[in-house]
């Protein structure tokens, strides 16, 4: 299998924090990997480092052939970069202005040249996909948070995506629309989607990844496969944290 | 003695013809000056929240100064000051929207840095991670949803510079005040004249208002 990320002895700090520490990680074509975490342990920057939304300090990351240097060191690839890696946000981050259509076919039209007939096409085959095909000419304020969030995933999913990275996709969201916008997720991993995931939802975790990865103060502390990082951590942090996310 | 003051309705009436040739004049200079002062305020309102010091420090410097300084004082400077560095005479009218443009120029760089920055981080990191550049997010998502929250500040500004043209009597042109003046030079009946003067205005910013409220409301409706 080829890798899509790779990621080698990376460190980044925010002024003197530092928050990601010597982290080496790599994620297969067609991998799901649910990073876990407490708040504050850095798995949002980790993969916010992905896509460039945060710069790294040192070492070396390479996503699907692209190298990115330092300090945003290498804007060529980071472009390239950005085409081929989609993202899903905490907050949605959907644009106001623009109907959920628009929404999806703005992207394509600005960064691949589209056309307006072929943007408009994918917009409605996407939201059909993710359940919101009536939705299409309302604008993202008079949808629920979990609809929002589908329209998200539907945004990113315009560009074909090589790798989906999803930021605590459900934390924004009322316990009731939680399942709709994991359905979604599931049926892209099922379809061979490569998806880096930060959440705190632990059954999806336990049913959906390929791979668990804990992160504690910067550090991967533990990775496996889900069943063996659940019920058989090895870590002690692991062991602490698992029972205190998993007691309630 | 006793003294007994009566409105003369008839003055007034008489003296709205002369005084309706000013308005022209008055709307010229204040939609005139307010058109460049908006472009102005586009350009220097980005440029001062620019990262890079060397375009934020000019940008700064021209927003207090113009901010920091009467407009009566702008514009007897251009008038009477500037000629004598460019060495002729600037006509009244073009000093008079000059001072609108650069005055209302920096209070609109103000709201322009303000709008923008009052829109989430966010959006700007939703497209970027779209794959669009910087200048592609920001003037088909970022300047969009500003432009939107600006209409009020820049309403305010624009009721705000009509007014401001009142004092451009000082230098002759012919606006709503400078021909109330005039007429009442003749006719020593200020209290009318300087009332249907007032009505002027108000009728005049009463409409903008209005109209802004419309747009307000037409734009709020799709957010």
């Amino acid at each position: 299998m080829t890798d899509i990320v790779q990621m080698k002895g990376m460190n980044k700090y925010f002024g003197k924090l530092h928050v990601l520490k010597d982290i080496d990680l790599t994620v297969a074509k067609g991998e799901v990997v649910v990073i876990i975490g407490a708040s504050g342990s850095g798995k949002s920057t980790l993969i916010r480092c992905v896509n460039g939304l945060e710069e790294f300090e040192s070492g070396h990351l390479t996503v699907d052939g692209h190298p990115l240097a330092p300090k945003s060191g290498n804007p060529k690839s980071l472009a390239e970069i950005r085409k081929e890696v989609g993202m899903v946000f905490q907050q949605f981050n959907l644009f106001p202005h623009l109907t959920v259509k628009k929404n999806i076919m703005l992207a394509p039209k600005k960064v691949k040249d589209t056309s307006e007939t072929v943007a408009n096409a994918t917009a409605e085959r996407l939201l059909n996909r993710v359940g919101i095909g009536n939705q299409a000419d309302k604008y993202p304020s008079q949808l629920s948070g979990g609809q929002q969030q589908r329209v998200a995933i539907a945004r990113a999913l315009a560009m074909e995506p090589r790798l989906m990275l999803f930021d605590e996709p459900t934390s924004a969201l009322d316990p009731e629309m939680i399942g709709e916008v994991l359905d979604v997720m599931r049926e892209l991993a099922k379809e061979g989607m490569t998806m880096m995931v930060v959440t705190h939802e632990m059954g999806f975790a336990r049913e959906v990844a390929d791979r668990v990865i804990y992160i504690h103060e910067g550090q991967i502390v533990e990775q496996g496969k889900p069943d063996d990082v659940f019920d058989n951590p090895q870590n002690e942090r692991t062991q602490a944290f698992l029972s205190r996310v998993l007691a309630h | 003695m006793e003294f007994q003051f009566e409105f003369d309705w008839q003055a007034a009436i008489d003296s709205i013809p002369f005084l309706i040739k000013g308005i022209p004049y008055t709307l010229l200079i204040s939609f005139g000056g307010l058109l460049i002062g908006f472009l102005l305020g586009i350009l220097f309102g980005l440029l001062s929240i620019n990262k890079r010091w060397f375009l934020r420090w000019p940008a700064t410097a021209y927003i207090e100064i113009f901010r920091g300084t009467p407009i009566l004082v702008q514009v007897l400077f251009i008038f009477y000051g500037l000629p004598d560095l460019i060495g002729g005479p600037i006509d009244p009218l073009v000093a008079g929207i000059a001072a609108i443009a650069l005055n209302s120029g920096a209070y609109i760089s103000e709201v322009v840095r303000g709008g923008v920055q009052s829109i989430a981080k966010g959006q700007t990191e939703a497209g970027l991670s779209l794959g669009l550049s910087r200048s592609q997010t920001f003037w088909s998502i970022v300047w969009p949803q500003a432009l939107r929250r600006m209409i009020p500040p820049l309403g305010n500004q624009a009721i705000v510079s009509i007014k401001d043209t009142s004092l451009f009597s000082v230098i002759g042109v012919g606006e709503l005040v400078r021909q109330g003046q005039i007429y009442i030079a003749n006719t020593f009946t200020a209290f009318e004249v300087y009332f249907v003067v007032a009505i002027m205005y108000l009728g005049i910013t009463l409409s903008l208002s209005l109209i802004l409220r419309l747009i307000e409301r037409r734009g709020l409706a799709s957010v």
